[in-house]
């Protein structure tokens, strides 16, 4: 098969997946997850094709894997769509296979599949559990399968679909058609447990913070349609002239190129997406999803599309760099939104005793490191945290649901559900009951904190610090400071989390989770670890050079002009030494020995105040609450509904039925009545009148009538005669 | 064959008034009998248009399968039909909905003769506006319609709700309803019908190709006025007609109350169909017959149109009547319809090729939302009714977390839902991004602002999804409502079909719609 044929192949098995278990075989668990894991699968030994051809042709960012059709009509022209595989394409390619594989597989064990059905289990809610009896007669209570599991291998279906047709686009239209189905799909998973007042919040929220992004994107590429003609990637940003133009010519905002504005349309989108500061606060509450949809959108797809996007368009954003100074507008946006987003989500993370949500804010920062990096101008170096970052949050979200499943074991154990399985508070020791998970889970922890050397999260943070310190020193700060904070909230989830003794009963009956679900883990932490070593300098000390900067190379050949490597410099080696070591360490011995019951060392260290500020994330969803969706609410309920619709508009209409009414009844009481009806009735009550009056001469008596006739004639005659005599 | 091809339009046009005849010639009391023999007549006219669809060359520019025939010498008025791209579609758009929604009222009880009956007459009604290329015999047709539709709201209407008028007097809803929608659109077609008069004189015909020559050509004075005066005069005639059809802000708030009291297939049709016609009626009449008035006022056109987006949006995501919520939801779409036009009109006669470009996709747009949006539109208000027979309300906070019990339904309503956001993959996204693409070169504020409107979209499409099927059980309903059955499904099959197909691959219809519009620029 050619590749070109395959590139269109490749998104095809999820989607097929989807409707197939939507309308078929949704009755069917097994038959279900079958179809959807095969799915993932085809898609997967389809991308490795696809990868290793892209990888053995030389110059592939000049002679990319491309292939398109005519869609619909525009004028005199077709909009043509179709795939397209360049380097930037086939390394996003690699993690998403990778990683959407792991996650299908791993939901078959996260979803308690062979376990009974749920005593008192309902769609719409997680799994309760099922009571069992065993051989003696003793009832256990034991985890029960979802009731929704086929639905659930259908919605990740078309997650992941949204994800490879995103990745494949060779246009910013079906690229954007990808990310919005992936928007509906983290719409419908989050809120998969929908029956959870909680989870139907967060599922709302998150669709619509990311839909403020879309509006703005989309205006963005429509912007884009207008000026260049065409949304085809290689027709704009592989054309010196398109850019030039757009970087030339000014847009509808004073002191903005086109270029530059398109440019922070577009970063809008992402900001949605990948959760930046401010649009970030939707990001933590997905977590009220099952846990693989967490991995999806953590790592997988969603947020990652975000990132993916803006180094798609990266050369848009920094279109016109050189004919100016320093970084373009779009660039210098990115870079503060990115570096201020790092640091700030670090510090929420810091104070946040949910197993999910301190992954979710490092998540949060982490994608602020691939936008800085970006917005510096450090291409590669954001692709290869994309990368990484995508391996070792995989690892770690499934890693934490195992620990969560672990819980809940010992939850169904001891009885008492007051306990909250993803409260690291009552976690520790797990390290001896859950082996698999502990070892992989720290080694995602150690990349996440960029331990030297071994890990891959430390050669692409290295390489975005690499990249700040020669182009931006003060974001350098900033990041440095972020990477010092993430090995410390880090190291106190593994311990909290691993090591110590358990700090419940809970924790102590916790067991392993199946091999299902500990597999992908497995191979989630070879990646973790070695898919760093792609990328590593050739310019570092002792090991630079033993394997190629293979990274750099491949991903460089995307852009137009390769992107010089830079130079290596001790300072943010060091730097990049000392916060992760050093934030590994202070976060081990601050949280070796605490207890369930002792307050968290850091409240003590940063004052109650400030600790109730992190812990409540800054109070964001209250000051959003305040200041957007009251108002909004008032705007739509009371503002256009009541006044505007029901009190002034229907008001006028009403008054002029009210009117035509007042008229109306004057010209029924005024002149209809009176005068027209009034005359018409004089006509016939005078007829009327002068016939009753009349009608008692009617008596009936012929000797009456008679004498009548006879008086009639006589006077009658008397007058004839009369006249006739006076003539 | 041959002269079925030949009398096509026409027989598009009066098997509608066959079928309502041997309708009445049934007894009576044979319900059933009434409903599948309503039911299978009406597939005549969609199987014509689709045998017209298919004979129709795209390609080949102005009116196609025209008659004419003299109907009143004396003021030179003749029956003259015949369509183009434009028309093609709405024909189209009118004769798949008929039958759905026929099926829709297989419920009704009451005087289901008399109901199929106006309902067949109600779709020549509207046939006859989108075929009619004589301009004294659409405002016939234009008028026609509104008889049958307000008996149906009148009689068939929901039979809840009291609207109070002035000083303390209240009318039964339907009432209410019925006779704001028929005054309010009478009032509309007063200066509609005096224009077109005035014209018919004027020009010496009531021909409407013949009509873009002449009238167009005019000049001079008229009646003591210069030209301009008198045509600027007869353009916000027609265009206040066709705006309170549409229905554009501020002129919509009978759009809620008529569609809310409507019978489930009322409101389908009204959707569906109805409010194309005025936005046709933009297309067809108003921009060739007043292209510098047209380009003149089209930035007030587009304000209005503006407004509605971001009003009607933010009006049906303050409703707590689920089928209210879904009727401002037109309001909200038909903006984008509009909009699309406005920034179209702006641009004739403008030498400038990106511009032409730009307007060409955004009529492409614009008549392509007018197909999608009777698509959702019907498909919605059919799921409003199909829920509030079970549960006889429409109050979305006597919902609640119904999806368990009706997973089916709850999974229709979420695609369909989608359809009307104008989710990517679902064919609403294609004619939205291309409005949105042709007005912003033209209109780049009002494009800008009506994402505002975009946005609210999602929150009141999200928010019908939350108090209709998530959250906790209202055990009320437990075990009281049931499954969404085969006739229902035979419904909405159909339209969810096609969402996907013309999200997926629009080219089939946008290349009708394309030639239409590119011959215009």
């Amino acid at each position: 098969m050619t590749t070109e044929t395959l590139l269109w192949l490749l998104p095809l098995p999820p989607v097929l997946a989807f409707f197939l278990i939507i309308l078929f075989t949704y009755r069917s668990k097994s038959f279900s997850h079958t179809i959807a894991v095969g799915a993932a699968l085809l898609s997967f030994f389809g991308t490795m094709v696809v990868f290793f051809r892209a990888v053995q042709v030389s110059h592939l960012g000049d002679h990319p894997f491309a292939t398109s059709i005519p869609w619909f009509p525009t004028g005199s022209t077709w909009f043509n769509v179709g795939m397209l595989v360049d380097p930037l394409t086939a390394v996003t390619l690699f993690f998403v296979a990778w990683t959407v594989l792991m996650i299908f597989i791993y939901s078959v064990g996260y979803h308690n599949f062979g376990q009974p059905q749920g005593d008192h289990d309902r769609a719409g809610l997680p799994p309760h559990g099922a009571t069992v009896q065993d051989a003696h007669g003793r009832k256990h209570r034991v985890p029960s399968v979802e009731p929704m599991y086929s639905r659930f291998f259908a919605f990740i279906g078309l997650f992941a679909f949204g994800m490879y047709l995103l990745v494949l686009s060779d246009n910013l239209l079906t690229l954007f058609v990808g990310w919005e189905i992936m928007g509906l799909c983290s719409y419908l998973l989050i809120g998969f447990w929908y029956g959870k007042p909680s989870a139907r919040a967060a599922m709302i929220k998150a669709f619509l913070t990311t839909r403020v992004g879309d509006v703005f994107m989309l205006l963005g590429i429509v912007y884009l349609y207008s000026m260049t003609g065409t949304l085809n990637f290689r027709e704009i940003m592989h054309n010196p002239e398109t850019l030039n133009m757009l970087a030339g010519t000014p847009s509808y905002i004073a002191g903005l190129s086109a270029a530059g504005l398109i440019g922070i349309l577009l970063f809008i989108g992402t900001i949605g997406k990948s959760a930046q500061w401010p649009l970030h606060v939707w990001l933590p509450d997905a977590m009220e999803g099952p846990t693989p949809v967490s991995a999806m959108i953590h790592a997988a797809a969603m947020v990652s599309a975000g990132v993916y996007m803006v180094i798609r368009m990266y050369p848009i954003m920094s279109a016109g760099m050189d004919v100016g100074h320093g970084l373009t507008p779009p660039m210098l946006f990115m870079a503060i939104i990115g570096a201020f987003t790092a640091l700030f989500a670090a510090t929420i993370a810091v104070a946040q005793n949910d197993i999910k949500r301190v992954l979710a804010y490092s998540t949060i920062s982490q994608l602020g490191y691939m936008i800085a990096a970006l917005g510096i101008g450090g291409f590669v170096a954001a692709a290869f945290h994309l990368v990484t970052h995508a391996f070792f949050k995989a690892l770690l979200f499934l890693g934490s649901g195992s620990v969560i499943h672990g819980m809940e074991h010992g939850v169904h154990h001891t009885g008492d559900h007051h306990i909250d399985p993803q409260d690291m508070t009552h976690m520790g020791g797990l390290r001896k009951k859950m082996p698999v998970t502990f070892w992989t889970f720290l080694i995602g922890g150690l990349a996440l904190a960029g331990f030297p050397l071994v890990t891959a999260g430390f050669w692409s943070k290295d390489e975005i610090l690499a990249d700040s310190w020669a182009h931006a020193p003060l974001v350098f700060i900033v990041l440095a400071l972020a990477a010092l904070l993430t090995a410390f909230y880090t190291m106190r989830q593994i311990t909290m989390t691993f090591l110590g003794e358990p700090r419940s009963k809970e924790a102590g009956h916790a067991v392993e989770s199946k091999w299902t679900m500990t597999l992908p883990l497995v191979i989630l932490a070879f990646f973790a670890i070695t898919f760093g070593w792609l990328g590593i300098p050739e310019g570092f000390p002792l090991i630079g050079g033993i394997v190629p900067n293979w990274i750099h190379e491949f991903v460089g050949g995307t852009l137009l002009e390769h992107p010089p490597a830079l130079g290596f410099s001790w300072v943010p080696l060091l730097t990049s030494l000392v916060v992760s070591l050093g934030g590994l360490a202070l976060g081990y011995y601050v949280y070796r020995g605490v207890r369930s019951d002792e307050k968290d060392p850091v409240e003590g260290a940063l004052g109650a105040s400030l600790y109730r500020l992190l812990k409540n994330k800054y109070y964001f969803d209250e000051l959003y609450q305040a200041i957007f969706i009251t108002p909004a609410y008032w705007l739509a309920e009371t503002f256009t509904s009541l006044w505007m619709d029901q009190k002034v508009i229907d008001g006028i209409l009403h008054w002029f039925a009210y009117i035509s009414g007042v008229i109306g009844n004057f010209l029924r009481n005024a002149i209809d009545k009176p005068i027209i009806n009034g005359s018409g009735d004089m006509v016939s009550e005078g007829a009327k009148k002068a016939g009753g009056s009349l009608k008692t001469i009617q008596t009936g008596r012929v000797q009456q009538y008679m004498i009548l006739a006879l008086v009639s004639l006589a006077v009658f005659g008397a007058f004839f005669f009369y006249l006739v005599k006076m003539r | 064959m041959e002269i079925i091809l030949n009398n096509l339009l026409t027989l598009i046009l009066f098997t509608p008034v066959l079928a309502a005849v041997i309708v009445m010639i049934l007894p009576s009391d044979q319900e059933d009998l009434i409903r599948w023999v309503s039911f299978v007549l009406s597939f005549i006219p969609l199987a014509l248009s689709i045998l017209l669809w298919m004979r129709f060359s795209p390609a080949q520019p102005g009116f196609q399968f025209e008659q004419k025939v003299i109907w009143y010498s004396a003021i030179k008025s003749s029956f003259h039909v015949g369509v183009d791209g434009i028309s093609l579609t709405m024909v189209l758009l009118t004769t798949l909905l008929t039958p759905l929604a026929i099926l829709a009222s297989f419920t009704i009880k009451d005087r289901v003769k008399s109901f199929m009956v106006l309902f067949f007459l109600l779709e020549m009604g509207m046939l006859g506006v989108f075929l009619m290329l004589d301009l004294l015999l659409f405002f016939v047709f234009w008028e026609f319609g509104l008889v049958p539709m307000y008996f149906l709201i009148n009689q068939w209407g929901s039979e809840k709700g009291e609207r109070e008028i002035w000083g303390g007097r209240k009318v039964a809803a339907r009432t209410y309803a019925s006779f704001k929608f028929m005054i309010y659109t009478m009032a509309g077609s007063l200066g509609l019908l005096l224009a077109i008069q005035m014209i018919g004189v004027v020009s010496g015909t009531f021909d409407i190709p013949e009509l873009f020559a002449r009238w167009t050509a005019l000049e001079g004075s008229l009646f003591g006025m210069p030209i301009g005066v008198v045509k600027s005069i007869a353009f916000w005639a027609f265009a206040i007609a066709f705006a309170i059809k549409v229905p554009v802000w501020p002129f919509h708030t009978w759009l809620p109350d008529a569609h809310t009291e409507a019978p489930t297939a009322g409101s389908m049709i009204l959707a569906g169909v109805l409010l194309k016609l005025g936005a046709y009626g933009f297309l067809r009449l108003v921009l060739p017959l007043y292209p510098a008035e047209s380009r003149a006022y089209a930035g007030v056109l587009g304000f209005l149109a503006v407004m509605a987006i971001i009003f009607g949006a933010l009006a049906s995501w303050g409703q707590k009547d689920f089928k209210r919520l879904v009727a401002y939801s037109s309001v909200n779409h038909m903006g984008f319809v509009v909009l699309g036009i406005a920034a179209a009109a702006y641009t004739l006669g403008m030498e400038s090729e990106p511009l032409a470009l730009s307007a060409k996709l955004a009529l492409n747009g614009a008549v392509l939302q007018m197909f999608n949006h009777g698509l959702s539109a019907a498909g919605m208000f059919f799921l409003v009714g199909v829920i509030y027979e079970r549960t006889h309300t429409r109050d979305l906070n006597e919902y609640g977390g119904l999806f368990p019990l009706v997973p089916v339904y709850g999974g229709i309503l979420i695609f369909t839902s989608m359809s009307s956001l104008g989710l990517p993959g679902l064919n609403g996204f294609i004619s939205e991004f291309l409005v949105v693409r042709g007005t912003w070169p033209i209109f780049t504020l009002y494009t800008a602002l009506a994402m505002i409107g975009l946005f609210f979209t999602g929150a009141y499409i999200l928010k019908a999804i939350k108090q209709v099927l998530q959250g906790p059980l209202n055990e009320h309903w437990a075990g009281h409502i049931t499954e969404i059955n085969a006739r229902e499904l035979l419904v909405i099959v159909p339209l969810m079909v096609l969402m996907l197909w013309i999200g997926v691959m629009p080219a089939w219809i946008l290349g009708v719609i394309n030639h239409a519009v590119s011959m215009w620029f």
